[in-house]
C-alpha cells in the first residue's frame, strides 16, 4: 500500500458569506503526526470536519487512501479509515465500556445471531490493557472520569483498525500522567502506519509530538513544513501574524469609588472557598486561574445564580442582597456568560428581540413598542458595527463574534455600572476580539466596573488593572501593576514551583 | 455591464431567498385547499355550509389557541379533551343549582372559565414545580379529568334547566353564529397577547432556550406555568359554547379527540413542537384547514371512519415539512 493516506487538494469552506477556510493543500505520509496550529476561528475545526466528513467543503477536493472525493460523507470518512477523538465524547452514558466501544457494531454470536458479549468484553479487555488504561470493561461510562472517557473514545478506535486518526485537543480534560499515557499511545499508533492529525493550544505538546506542523491564520495556511524548523515562539509569531500586545487599548487612569465589593464568599457546594474581592469604578479587575477554579462559579454567585454565603456584599457602599438574576439586573449587574449560546442568546429570535429582552419593560407602553425596539437595536448595530444582513435575521445565523456583540448590546441596554465578562472572546476572530477590547476599555472611562473571566492570560494581562488568581476555589494571589504578568499568574493559578510554572507557561501562549 | 447586470439581478434574488416560505405555507394550503373544495362539491360554498365549519372549528380553535401558548413554551397539554368534559359537567351542575336563568347563566360562565384555569393551573404545577415532564402531566390528568367528569355524572348525561343558557351556543350575532365570534375575539386578544406583549416574548424565549430566559431574568417557570393556565382557560371558554350548544354534557364523549384536533391546529399552523416559535394566525389556519378536510371528507361521502386517518396524515405531512425546512 503506497497510496498516499490523506491529501487536501485546494479545500475553501464558507458559511454564508464567511470565508472561513482558504486554499489548503496538504499531502500526509504513514505514521506521520501532523500538528494543526491557529488561534480560536482560525478554521482548525472546521478542516477537521471536512476531513471527517460533518462539513462539505465549498471547494477543492479530499483524497483519502487514493480515493477522491468533491464530499466526504461521515458514512465514507468511516470506510476509509478515518476516527476522530472529539473533544466532547461521544459516549452513552448508561451502557458500559465494552457496549460503547463496539456500539454500532457490535459483535454476534455465529449461530444464534445473539449478541456475542464474551467477545466484545475480552477485546476491549486486550485494547485497554494495551492502552495501560486501569478500567473494567464493564463499568458504566457515566462512573467514569473525564480522561477515562476519553481512553474509551481511544479504545474505540484501536479496536476498529482506523488509519486516519483525528485528535482534538486531547490533553486540554487530562492531567500530566494522562498525557503521557496518550503519548505512549500516539507513539504506537504511529508504529502501526497510522497517521494522526493533532490539534492542540499547547505549543510544546506540537513540538514534542508532531513531525510536521500546519498553521493557520484566519482561514489561511501560513505554514506546512518541519516541526523541528520552528522554535516556540516562532510558531506564535506565526499564528497571531502581528506583535501580540498591539491589540490592547491603553488602560484607563480614572480609577472611581468601589462599585462592588464582596467578602469571605463561599458557596454550598465548596465550589467557591472565601474569596474576597473589590471592583472600582472604572476599573478592570481580572479573575485568572485554570478551568474549574472557581472563577465562573464566583460570578454566578454575584449574579444571583448559586447559592452562596459571605460575611459582607456591597455595592456603592450599600449591603445587597441578589437572590436572582432579576435581583442583579435590577442593581444594574450584568453577567456575560462564557455559553453564548446556551445561555446568552435566543438563537431564534432577531437582534431587536435579543437586545431587548432582558430591558423589554423600556419598550412597552403597555404593548412591546416595536419601531423603538428596532431603532435601538439599529443603533448597538452602528456602535458595536454588527455585520447582519438585516436586523431581523435570526441571531442564530451570525457569526460567533457578531454574536458576542448582539450579546454585549442585550446587556449594555440595562445599563450595568457592574459588567461581569466571563470568556468574552471565545470563539470568535481576531479583529472582533479587538472591538471587543476596545469596547470594554471605553465602559471603563464610563465609569463601569469590569470583573473579566479569560482562559486567556494575554486577554488578563492587556486588560486588567488587578488579577485575582484562583486555584482550587481558593484565591491564591492578587497581583497588580508590574508582577501581572503571565510567569506569575502561572505560578500562582498552577500551584507548583516557579521553573516548572515556566515550563507550563511557552507551552501555553496560545 | 456585469456589474450592472448582478446589482440589478441581486436585489430581487434576495427578496425571493428572504421570503420565508415556511412562514406562508400554511396560508397557501388554506387557499388552494378552499379553491379546491369549492370545485369538488357544489354545496361548500353554501352560506349555510361555511357558517357550520365555521362553528365546527371554533370549539377546537379556541382550545387550539390555548395549546398553542403551551406548545411554543415547550409543553404540551394532552388533557383539553377530557378538562372540556369535566368543566362542562360541573358548568351544567353549577348553571342548574342557580334558580334564576339570568343568575345562572352568569355563574354557570363563571364557574367554566375559573374552574378551567384552575384545572391547567394543577397541570402547570406539577410541570413546575414538580418537575415532571409535560406530556406525563397531562396524559395522567387526561385520564383523571375524564374519570371525575364521569363519576360526578354517574356517567349519565348531565341536561340542562336554564331556558337562557342555549342561547349562548346556538345564538347569532349579525348572521355569525356567537362561537364563531367568540373564536375570533379570542384569537385577537391571543396574537396580541403573543405578539405585543413582554409575556408573549418570554413565553418563545422560554421555550427556545429555558436557560438564555433563566440568565436574563425571566420568571421561566411562572410563564410555564401561566400557558397551562391559558390552556385552562380557553377550554372553559369551549366547554360553554359546547355544553349550550346542546344544553346537556355527555361526559363519555364530549370532548373526545379534542387534544389532537388542538395540537394538529397547532402543529399544521407552523407552530414549532421544539417550541420556542409559533404564531396564532398559524394557529387559526390550522384549525380551518381540518375543519374543511372534514368537512370535505362528509360532503364526499367518506367514511367517517376515514376521517381520523385523514386527520393523522396531515398532522404527519406538516411535522414532515417543517422538519425538512428547519434543515
Amino acid at each position: 500500500m503506497n497510496t498516499v493516506p490523506l491529501k487536501l487538494e485546494n479545500i475553501a469552506k464558507s458559511f454564508g458569506q464567511n470565508l472561513v477556510l482558504k486554499d489548503v493543500s496538504i499531502e500526509l505520509n504513514r505514521g506521520e503526526v501532523l500538528g494543526i496550529l491557529g488561534e480560536n476561528g482560525a478554521g482548525k475545526s472546521t478542516l477537521l470536519k471536512i476531513i471527517n466528513g460533518v462539513y462539505e467543503a465549498s471547494r477543492g477536493i479530499v483524497e483519502i487512501e487514493g480515493h477522491r472525493f468533491e464530499k466526504v460523507t461521515p458514512e465514507l470518512a468511516k470506510a476509509h479509515g478515518v476516527a476522530m477523538i472529539p473533544q466532547e465524547f461521544n459516549l452513552v452514558p448508561t451502557l458500559s465500556v465494552f457496549e460503547n466501544v463496539f456500539l454500532g457494531r457490535e459483535l454476534r454470536h455465529p449461530i444464534t445471531k445473539l449478541l456475542d458479549k464474551r467477545s466484545m468484553r475480552q477485546k476491549t479487555a486486550e485494547v485497554l490493557t494495551e492502552l495501560e488504561a486501569n478500567l473494567d470493561p464493564d463499568a458504566t461510562i457515566e462512573t467514569l472520569s473525564v480522561a477515562q472517557k476519553q481512553m474509551v473514545e481511544v479504545a474505540k478506535i484501536l479496536i476498529f483498525d482506523a488509519r486516519i486518526v483525528i485528535m482534538d485537543e486531547p490533553t486540554t480534560v487530562l492531567t500530566d500522567k494522562e498525557v503521557a499515557v496518550l503519548f505512549r499511545v500516539v507513539e504506537s499508533l504511529k508504529a502501526k502506519g497510522v497517521t494522526l492529525l493533532f490539534i492542540s493550544h499547547k505549543l510544546k505538546e506540537i513540538k514534542s509530538m508532531c513531525d510536521r506542523l500546519l498553521i493557520l491564520r484566519d482561514g489561511e495556511p501560513v505554514y506546512f513544513d518541519a516541526v523541528s524548523a520552528l522554535s516556540e515562539h516562532d510558531m506564535a509569531v506565526r499564528m497571531v501574524g502581528r506583535e501580540l500586545n498591539q491589540i490592547y487599548p491603553a488602560k484607563n487612569e480614572d480609577i472611581g469609588e468601589v462599585a462592588l465589593e464582596i467578602n469571605e464568599l463561599s458557596d454550598t457546594q465548596n465550589r467557591v472557598k472565601d474569596v474576597s474581592l473589590q471592583v472600582r469604578r472604572g476599573e478592570v479587575l481580572g479573575l485568572a486561574g485554570l478551568i474549574g477554579s472557581g472563577r465562573t462559579e464566583i460570578a454566578e454567585c454575584i449574579f444571583g445564580l448559586r447559592k452562596c454565603q459571605f460575611t459582607s456584599f456591597k455595592k456603592d457602599g450599600a449591603d445587597i442582597r441578589v437572590k436572582s438574576p432579576k435581583d442583579a439586573f435590577n442593581l444594574n449587574i450584568a453577567l456575560l456568560s462564557e455559553d453564548r449560546q446556551g445561555a446568552g442568546l435566543v438563537m431564534n429570535f432577531d437582534l431587536p428581540q435579543n437586545i431587548t429582552l432582558v430591558s423589554l419593560k423600556k419598550y412597552l407602553k403597555p404593548l412591546i413598542d416595536h419601531k423603538k425596539a428596532l431603532d435601538v437595536a439599529g443603533q448597538y448595530k452602528g456602535e458595536f458595527s454588527i455585520k447582519s444582513d438585516s436586523l431581523t435575521m435570526e441571531v442564530g445565523r451570525l457569526s460567533g463574534g457578531n454574536q458576542q456583540k448582539v450579546y454585549l448590546a442585550k446587556l449594555m441596554d440595562t445599563n450595568p455600572d457592574v459588567l461581569i465578562l466571563d470568556e468574552p472572546t471565545r470563539g470568535i476572530d481576531v479583529n472582533a476580539k479587538k472591538e471587543i477590547y476596545h469596547f470594554v476599555n471605553e465602559l471603563t472611562q464610563k465609569g463601569i466596573a469590569v470583573l473579566l473571566i479569560s482562559s486567556e492570560l494575554e486577554e488578563i494581562i492587556g486588560l486588567s488593572h488587578r488579577v485575582i488568581v484562583m486555584r482550587e476555589a481558593r484565591q491564591v494571589a492578587e497581583l497588580s501593576g508590574s508582577d501581572i504578568n503571565e510567569e506569575k499568574i502561572m505560578y500562582y493559578a498552577a500551584g507548583v514551583n516557579q521553573d516548572s510554572a515556566e515550563e507550563t507557561l511557552s507551552g501555553a501562549i496560545a | 455591464m456585469t456589474t450592472q447586470m448582478t446589482s440589478n439581478v441581486n436585489p430581487l434574488m434576495r427578496v425571493i431567498k428572504r421570503i420565508d416560505f415556511a412562514t406562508y405555507a400554511p396560508l397557501i394550503a388554506l387557499v388552494v385547499l378552499f379553491i379546491a373544495s369549492s370545485i369538488a362539491s357544489e354545496y361548500f360554498l353554501n352560506a349555510r355550509n361555511i357558517t357550520n365549519i365555521l362553528r365546527q372549528v371554533s370549539y377546537t380553535g379556541i382550545i387550539a389557541i390555548g395549546a398553542t401558548f403551551v406548545i411554543i413554551a415547550a409543553g404540551i397539554d394532552l388533557s383539553v379533551g377530557s378538562m372540556v368534559a369535566l368543566v362542562g359537567v360541573v358548568t351544567m351542575f353549577a348553571i342548574n343549582s342557580i334558580a334564576g336563568d339570568v343568575g345562572g347563566v352568569f355563574f354557570g360562565i363563571a364557574v367554566a372559565l375559573v374552574f378551567g384555569a384552575a384545572l391547567g393551573a394543577i397541570n402547570g404545577v406539577m410541570v413546575t414545580k414538580g418537575r415532571v415532564t409535560a406530556f406525563i402531566v397531562t396524559l395522567a390528568t387526561m385520564s383523571i379529568f375524564r374519570s371525575v367528569a364521569l363519576y360526578l355524572s354517574d356517567a349519565g348525561e348531565v341536561v340542562g334547566n336554564n331556558n337562557l343558557y342555549p342561547e349562548i351556543g346556538g345564538g347569532y350575532f349579525m348572521g355569525v353564529p356567537f362561537p364563531v365570534w367568540v373564536f375570533f375575539l379570542l384569537a385577537v386578544f391571543a396574537h396580541i397577547l403573543l405578539r405585543h406583549t413582554a409575556y408573549g416574548r418570554h413565553v418563545c424565549a422560554v421555550g427556545s432556550n429555558p436557560n438564555v430566559a433563566r440568565y436574563s431574568a425571566i420568571p421561566v417557570e411562572r410563564v410555564i406555568f401561566l400557558t397551562f393556565v391559558i390552556a385552562g382557560f380557553c377550554v372553559g371558554v369551549s366547554a360553554v359554547l359546547l355544553s349550550s350548544r346542546l344544553n346537556s354534557v355527555a361526559p363519555g364523549d364530549m370532548g373526545a379527540y379534542f387534544e389532537l384536533d388542538a395540537i394538529a391546529a397547532v402543529v399544521i399552523g407552523g407552530t414549532s413542537l421544539a417550541g420556542g416559535r409559533g404564531t396564532i394566525v398559524g394557529t387559526v389556519i390550522g384549525a380551518l384547514i381540518l375543519g374543511i378536510i372534514n368537512n370535505m371528507l362528509n360532503l364526499l361521502g367518506v367514511s367517517a371512519y376515514l376521517q381520523g386517518l385523514v386527520k393523522g396524515l396531515v398532522i404527519l405531512i406538516a411535522v414532515l415539512l417543517q422538519y425538512k425546512n428547519n434543515k
